[in-house]
């Protein structure tokens, strides 16, 4: 079964749309690491409660922009304020073990919270801009897609000026990098570390927010995009903003070009392939700097 | 070991034999499945608590386990050749994925592991024609060993039972040998003790494998448990879970895994209280856990009577400035 | 402590076994997990059943008692929680759903000779000689040959290509139909696995516009299903597509918006079906719960009425006469209104009832066909 050269090029386009929310999902999920040591195994759930957050605003009457903005500040302060003082800071201190069996069961909890306080059914969610299809060069593209695609590249830009163009990015940095130098030249280093975790909680409620018209508001939407929130941050490259972006663009594509030309049974096999090549033969990801171990 | 240690597990020992009489078969199917579970708690034990490597591919090597017993049987294996078979084959691929993956550090490792494991439930699943793919592995029967039955629930328990005290009394042998030691040493600072002279990859493979191995064991005591096995049950969710069960119970402490599958079998049932909120207050329990207990419950213990210890017995103070302790 | 004891199984306060005024009826079903949508669906429709019955005073003059247990969709713990149960002497077990566990429990419930009444529709449920196994649906084996008659005769179609979902769901509907498929003659030309909860089908669509086949097969979960039926809108498919209950649902074309036009195939169980008790059952369920139920609605509350008539035909509460009382047994709507349409249980404990041909057509499933019951 040939696959013709129109569908290579569908392929791509949806590829890159899904790839790049799995980059915004995998940068904040990246940002955490790098400031705090925080391995999320929740994030996956952060991205799938924001949505919940709307829909109940939405059921108090609110329309869907200001819905939207209340979903996005309840996303900073519980999965962003709250996460960091009452789960991570007290156990940071004890290792970044007991802080991953608390994510784990963080992302129990969530999951569970959203079944049974809100419903265990889909839920359908509004789309930013009504669906249209486009058809350009025999492929066709959804308007929806494209939104999506804006929005996440807008918002990756956004970042990226923010940490490379302003003096407090370029003081996050200057934590993630090295802490305690950082401190002595009077970065506020907490506050650059809380200053993380509300980015994230803005990444998790954006992604929220384009995902859930096509994945539907569900209780298990975490479970895979966690996962590939992981795998794109460290194929990329976990040291590196960039390598997030890059890590997830490539899985969206890749598990689009895989399912279509070599086995939809073991689709979800190849990005593992990727990331177990990637840690044994280039260990800092694609584009990541080579971590030094201290002594 | 001290004589309240001694005291606790003679007590202990006695609830394990003598529990089953009074349980109804679910009881006992419970505290089988403690039993089970313990075994492979302990082989991530020893990966993670002692030689320091956080695998998350335990639940892998208990399904990989599970499978190998339940084929061979259905192949007409006899039962102990199975079991014995299933923990030779997860040592041999718990070597052969630990000597590359073992050169990255934790929490590459940790990806590592957590990619063969979904790697393994995706060749579980697919392939039909070895493993039966979805469809998963029913009537799996009890084994019957020099004429006994284990047929019956206690029967079975008591022969889990003793495999665990086997394997468990195996393992507490093997770290009180100079091998064991030398685990230990690992887990405090691998780079120091390389600078003494320790083939650390060596020894970090070999707790690897022989983790692996204890989880294998612990599959093909799975099967014949549940009589059924499938793809779904050995996915990230049992590596997630026994990963819990070695951190709760005290990373690194012997009796850690013991008390740690405990938690974790026993703790879900009695939260079944809130009825339909059970695993949301399971779930907050744990992090409430995690948060009084970073060390798992042993550890804590193990502190707690340290710090009991001090204020009885005060360390000399400081003299010209030397420091005291380690 | 006592909550220690009760854990265990030494004392159970909670899962109080059957008294003077009560019946017990416990369920084990999937709360949470990938079953969490079907096994909720499928308690609702209990509950609904059990509140109007103990409302008109129970079963015998004894309310039913119908505790919930979590399977957390994975066969071992259904195993467990079913043992747990049966140590209380239950009257008849409810579920589960998903077939791996419900393949396990039979086992347990076999041996302990307690009906069960389970909503999985994998064919070899009921192929294992197994006397105490009723189900609430069509096996696979009786649905897929009626899709595989359509298929043929209707759409009158020489090469299909499958599109399923990679769980035992999936696979059983996809291994049952791929050998329909080859006892009619029609080629299969693609064969394509997709994932639970997969969201983007942009690859599978393509192939199966490159598969050029007659019709298309669609076999998926509810959700997946309605994104599936968008890609093929958005790369437009021409060829039909044909599917079951899952993707004939009122859930499914509203989650597609307009891509479900046109849709068509074989419903065994659907709330849309023209027949006013249905509908009533519908409203009713909605109000109860605050949404529209799927297929599992209608599965679990026909069959605790089906339960409430066997019982009461054998004018006592004794689990083994029910297993022997229920085959072969005829339940009509005149008879017990509550069971919606009529169904025939065999000696197997499949169920036999008429089912519909639909096709969606103006944003709602219209039956265009009403196929009788496979037996006299």
């Amino acid at each position: 079964m040939r696959v013709p050269m129109a569908s290579f090029i569908q392929l791509l386009v949806s590829g890159l749309a899904t790839g790049a929310i799995y980059a915004l999902i995998a940068v904040g999920f990246t940002l955490l690491w790098q400031t705090s040591q925080t391995i999320n195994f929740a994030q996956g759930e952060f991205v799938m409660l924001p949505a919940f957050f709307i829909l109940a605003a939405m059921n108090f009457g609110a329309p869907f922009w200001l819905a939207a903005l209340v979903g996005i500040v309840l996303s900073v302060l519980v999965l962003g304020v709250v996460f960091k003082l009452i789960i991570v800071d007290p156990m940071l201190k004890h290792g970044v073990l007991p802080l991953v069996i608390s994510t784990i069961a963080l992302s129990l909890f969530l999951k569970e919270a959203a079944k049974d306080f809100y419903s265990s059914q889909a839920q359908p969610f509004p789309t930013l801009v009504p669906a249209v299809d486009l058809h350009i060069f025999d492929a066709v593209i959804s308007t929806d897609s494209l939104a999506v695609l804006a929005v996440a590249v807008a918002t990756v830009v956004a970042l990226h000026l923010l940490l490379h163009k302003t003096r407090l990015g370029r003081s996050m940095q200057a934590t993630a990098q090295n802490p305690t130098l950082a401190r002595i030249l009077g970065i506020p280093v907490r506050r650059m570390v809380l200053y993380t975790f509300l980015i994230n909680g803005v990444l998790v409620a954006i992604a929220s927010i384009l995902i859930s018209p096509i994945y539907l508001a569900k209780f298990t939407n975490g479970e895979t995009l966690g996962m590939t929130a992981f795998l794109a941050a460290i194929i990329g490259g976990f040291n590196q903003v960039r390598g997030a972006i890059l890590g997830g663009v490539i899985l969206g594509i890749l598990d689009n070009l895989s399912a279509a030309y070599i086995s939809s049974q073991y689709r979800g096999a190849f990005p593992l392939l990727i990331l177990i090549a990637v840690i044994l033969l280039r260990p800092q990801g694609l584009l990541g700097r080579i971590e030094e171990r201290t002594v | 070991m001290n004589r309240l240690g001694a005291v606790l597990i003679v007590i202990v020992a006695l609830c394990a034999v003598g529990l089953p009489f009074f349980l109804k078969p679910f009881g006992v199917y419970l505290i089988s499945m403690w039993v089970v579970l313990t075994i492979a708690a302990i082989g991530l034990n020893l990966t993670l608590g002692y030689a320091g490597q956080v695998s998350l591919a335990q639940g892998a090597f208990v399904g990989i386990g599970a499978y190998a017993a339940a084929l061979l049987m259905q192949a007409g294996w006899p039962y102990p050749a199975a079991f014995v078979s299933a923990g030779l084959l997860c040592f041999a691929v718990g070597w052969i994925l630990g000597y590359p993956a073992l050169r990255v550090q934790h929490h590459y490792l940790a990806f590592v592991t957590l990619a063969f494991t979904t790697l393994v439930f995706l060749v579980l699943r697919n392939e039909e024609w070895l493993t039966h793919g979805i469809y998963g592995i029913g009537s799996i029967a009890r084994p019957t060993l020099f004429g006994w039955s284990t047929n019956n629930p206690r029967a079975f328990y008591f022969f889990s039972l003793g495999m665990l005290t086997l394997l468990a009394a195996g393992t507490w042998w093997m770290l009180r040998s100079p091998w064991g030691r030398a685990f230990v040493a690992l887990r405090e600072n691998s780079v120091r003790a390389l600078s003494l002279g320790l083939d650390t990859r060596r020894y970090t493979l070999m707790a690897f494998a022989i983790g692996s191995m204890l989880g294998g064991l612990s599959g093909a005591l799975y099967a014949p448990l549940v009589q059924f096995i499938e793809p779904n049950s050995f996915a990230l969710g049992l590596s997630f879970n026994l990963l819990l069960m070695v951190i709760v119970g005290g990373s690194g402490k012997f009796f850690g895994p013991f008390l740690g599958a405990l938690i974790a079998v026993l703790l879900p049932e009695w939260m079944r209280i809130a009825e339909g909120y059970y695993l949301i207050t399971y779930a907050a329990l744990i992090m409430v856990m995690m948060a009084f207990c970073p060390y798992g419950v042993l550890g804590m213990v193990e502190r707690a009577l340290k710090a009991a210890a001090v204020r009885r017995d005060p360390p000399m103070p400081a003299v010209h400035g030397e420091a005291t302790g380690s | 402590m006592s909550v220690m004891a009760a854990s265990l199984g030494l004392a159970t306060p909670a899962l109080a076994q059957s008294t003077a005024t009560t019946v017990y009826m416990p369920a084990v079903i999937e709360l949470s997990g990938p079953g969490a949508v079907s096994g909720t669906n499928f308690r609702d429709g209990m509950l609904l059943a059990v509140e109007e019955i103990n409302a008109k005073g129970g079963i015998l003059g004894k309310k039913i008692d119908m505790p919930l247990l979590d399977t957390q969709s994975e066969a071992g713990i259904s195993r467990s929680q079913i043992q747990k149960v049966l140590d209380n002497k239950p009257y008849v077990i409810f579920g589960p759903v998903f077939s791996g566990s419900v393949m396990v429990d039979i086992a347990l419930t076999q041996q302990a000779e307690i009906p069960e009444i389970v909503g999985g529709e994998a064919a070899a449920i009921t192929q294992k000689g197994d006397r105490y196994v009723f189900r609430t649906s069509f096996g696979q084996q009786f649905s897929m040959p009626k899709i595989a008659n359509y298929v043929r005769d209707g759409v009158k179609a020489k090469s299909v290509a499958i599109v399923w979902v990679n769980n035992d769901f999936g696979k059983g509907g996809r291994d049952t139909f791929t050998k329909e498929m080859a006892l009619r003659n029609i080629k299969v030309v693609a064969d394509i696995s997709t994932e639970a909860g997969q969201a983007d089908f942009s690859a599978d669509v393509v192939k199966v516009k490159a598969a050029n086949a007659d019709a298309i097969f669609v076999y998926l979960n509810e959700e997946e299903s309605a994104r599936f039926l968008k890609e093929a809108k958005k790369q437009g498919i021409k060829a039909p597509l044909i599917g079951e209950t899952t993707l004939l649902g009122q859930k499914v074309i509203d989650l597609a918006g307009g891509a479900a036009e046109g849709v068509r195939g074989h419903v065994g169980l659907t709330v849309d079906a023209p027949i006013p008790a249905v509908q009533e059952f519908a409203a009713r369920f909605k109000k109860r719960f605050n949404y529209l139920c799927d297929h599992n609605g209608i599965k679990g509350y026909t069959g605790v009425y089906f339960v409430k008539y066997v019982t009461e035909k054998m004018g006592k509460f004794d689990s083994k006469l029910f297993a022997e009382t229920a085959h072969g047994l005829t339940i009509t709507p005149k008879q017990e209104p509550q069971m919606l349409m009529e169904a025939t249980w065999d000696k197997n404990g499949d169920i036999d009832r008429e089912s519909f041909l639909g096709e969606v057509v103006g944003g709602k499933q219209k039956i265009v066909q009403i196929l009788p019951k496979l037996g006299k």
